[in-house]
């Protein structure tokens, strides 16, 4: 897993471990990746991804780090490049993955195991 | 003149409106959740509402962040949904309330709350799911709607204490509208959880618990916390729980009690209900 200890020198995302607070900092920094998340509300454009996803990308300006984390289905690094859930969910969804997988991504266990442990927060 | 019937907060996840598509309300997964609801329809179906003000947080559907409005009031005569990018079946359009809408603008933006008009807005998963959960099937189109949108995205969002002053504003706009309409105020999201991050997965159910008790009858106690500290005890995503301030806001004193309903998980959510009367 990438080291995150240098995500507390970027502006004013609190001290909260394992979280992002989604600022102007990032938004700044995200926005080309968010704006070519958003438009996967329309089904042309989920389409568009899927033909030509290098092309899909350059048209929205993403930068080197967003198009590798793009690349890698990576959520962490997306959200490192400024991504933001509500918008990266459009594009997880496109390869049918929903929150609970990507939950199992972003903290390196299994799918049931998140649900596991989702349940036993019940306790 | 109009009269606020009471007050319901009600989590918003997508799944639940899948799990509706799906007619999966008596799965073994779905029961300890869809058991909530059918006494807050039996307090609907009491109160007999005209309208339902719905106070709710956008997830980039309508708004993205070209434009992010803190607070947006909608003033449509139709609220239509929309493919939200990840499968969820649309639903169809909920009716307006333009005339009240207007009343509401004017009142909140006389007591300095500068909102953002809308005169189209898309509304998702968090405006329709509570009115399928709370009006099932085509009943819904019985009651017509105000969307009142928090931005719940982009920091800096607005504080809890500003939510629970918005919720007084909404309280004396709609109290004071002339015409003979009974309101119910809506509060959608919550309660803690968080989909990004290391820390995904995050439920903090002693503090729900304390949320579910405290908007009863020390919201005060509520509107004290700074959003960080929403972020921390809710999870990222659980600082939608401000909506709940803005709905409790809107009510006069005393409320009671009517029903309340908790269950985890649905989905990466701890599920939350509020059923809020007030004196006749």
């Amino acid at each position: 897993m990438v080291p995150r200890a240098r995500l507390v020198s970027v502006g004013s995302r609190g001290n909260i471990p394992g979280t992002y607070i989604f600022d102007g900092a990032l938004a700044l920094k995200g926005y080309p990746l968010n704006k070519m998340c958003y438009s996967f509300n329309e089904a042309a454009n989920r389409k568009a991804f899927l033909d030509d996803e290098e092309a899909y990308c350059a048209r929205f300006g993403l930068s080197e780090e967003q198009r590798d984390a793009i690349r890698r289905r990576d959520v962490l690094a997306l959200l490192e490049a400024g991504g933001n859930v509500y918008y990266l969910a459009k594009f997880t969804g496109i390869f049918g993955l929903g929150v609970q997988d990507i939950g199992a991504q972003q903290t390196g266990v299994s799918v049931d195991e998140f649900r596991a442990k989702l349940k036993a927060a019940a306790e | 003149m109009a009269q606020i019937v009471g007050g319901i907060c009600t989590s918003h996840i997508p799944a639940i409106g899948n799990a509706i598509a799906r007619g999966l309300e008596d799965d073994p997964y779905w029961r300890p959740f869809f058991g909530g609801y059918p006494r807050a329809r039996e307090w609907l179906e009491e109160m007999k509402p005209d309208v339902a003000v719905m106070i709710y947080n956008d997830h980039g559907l309508n708004f993205f962040l070209d434009k992010m409005p803190t607070f947006a009031i909608g003033a449509a005569a139709e609220y239509r949904n929309a493919d939200e990018g990840w499968g969820l079946p649309t639903v169809a359009p909920f009716p307006g309330d333009p005339k009240l809408s207007w009343h509401v603008i004017e009142s909140v933006m006389a007591d300095e709350f500068d909102v953002t008009t809308c005169q189209e807005m898309l509304v998702d998963h968090a405006f329709t799911v509570p009115l399928q959960l709370l009006w099932p099937g085509r009943n819904r189109r019985a009651v017509r709607t105000v969307p009142v949108a928090l931005n719940t995205v982009q920091h800096p969002l607005p504080s809890p204490a500003r939510c629970f002053k918005l919720g007084h504003a909404l309280g004396r706009a709609i109290e004071s509208y002339p015409e003979d309409v009974r309101v119910v105020v809506i509060a959608t999201g919550g309660m803690s959880h968080q989909l990004d991050g290391e820390r995904a997965g995050f439920i903090n159910k002693e503090f729900d618990l304390h949320c579910l008790e405290k908007v009863v009858d020390q919201p005060e106690d509520l509107a004290r916390f700074t959003i960080h500290d929403l972020v921390r005890l809710a999870g990222t995503q659980g600082v939608e729980l401000i909506s709940w301030l803005v709905m409790r806001g809107a009510l006069a004193e005393p409320v009671t009690k009517v029903h309340s309903h908790y269950h985890i998980p649905v989905s990466n959510t701890a599920a939350g209900l509020m059923v809020l009367g007030v004196a006749a």
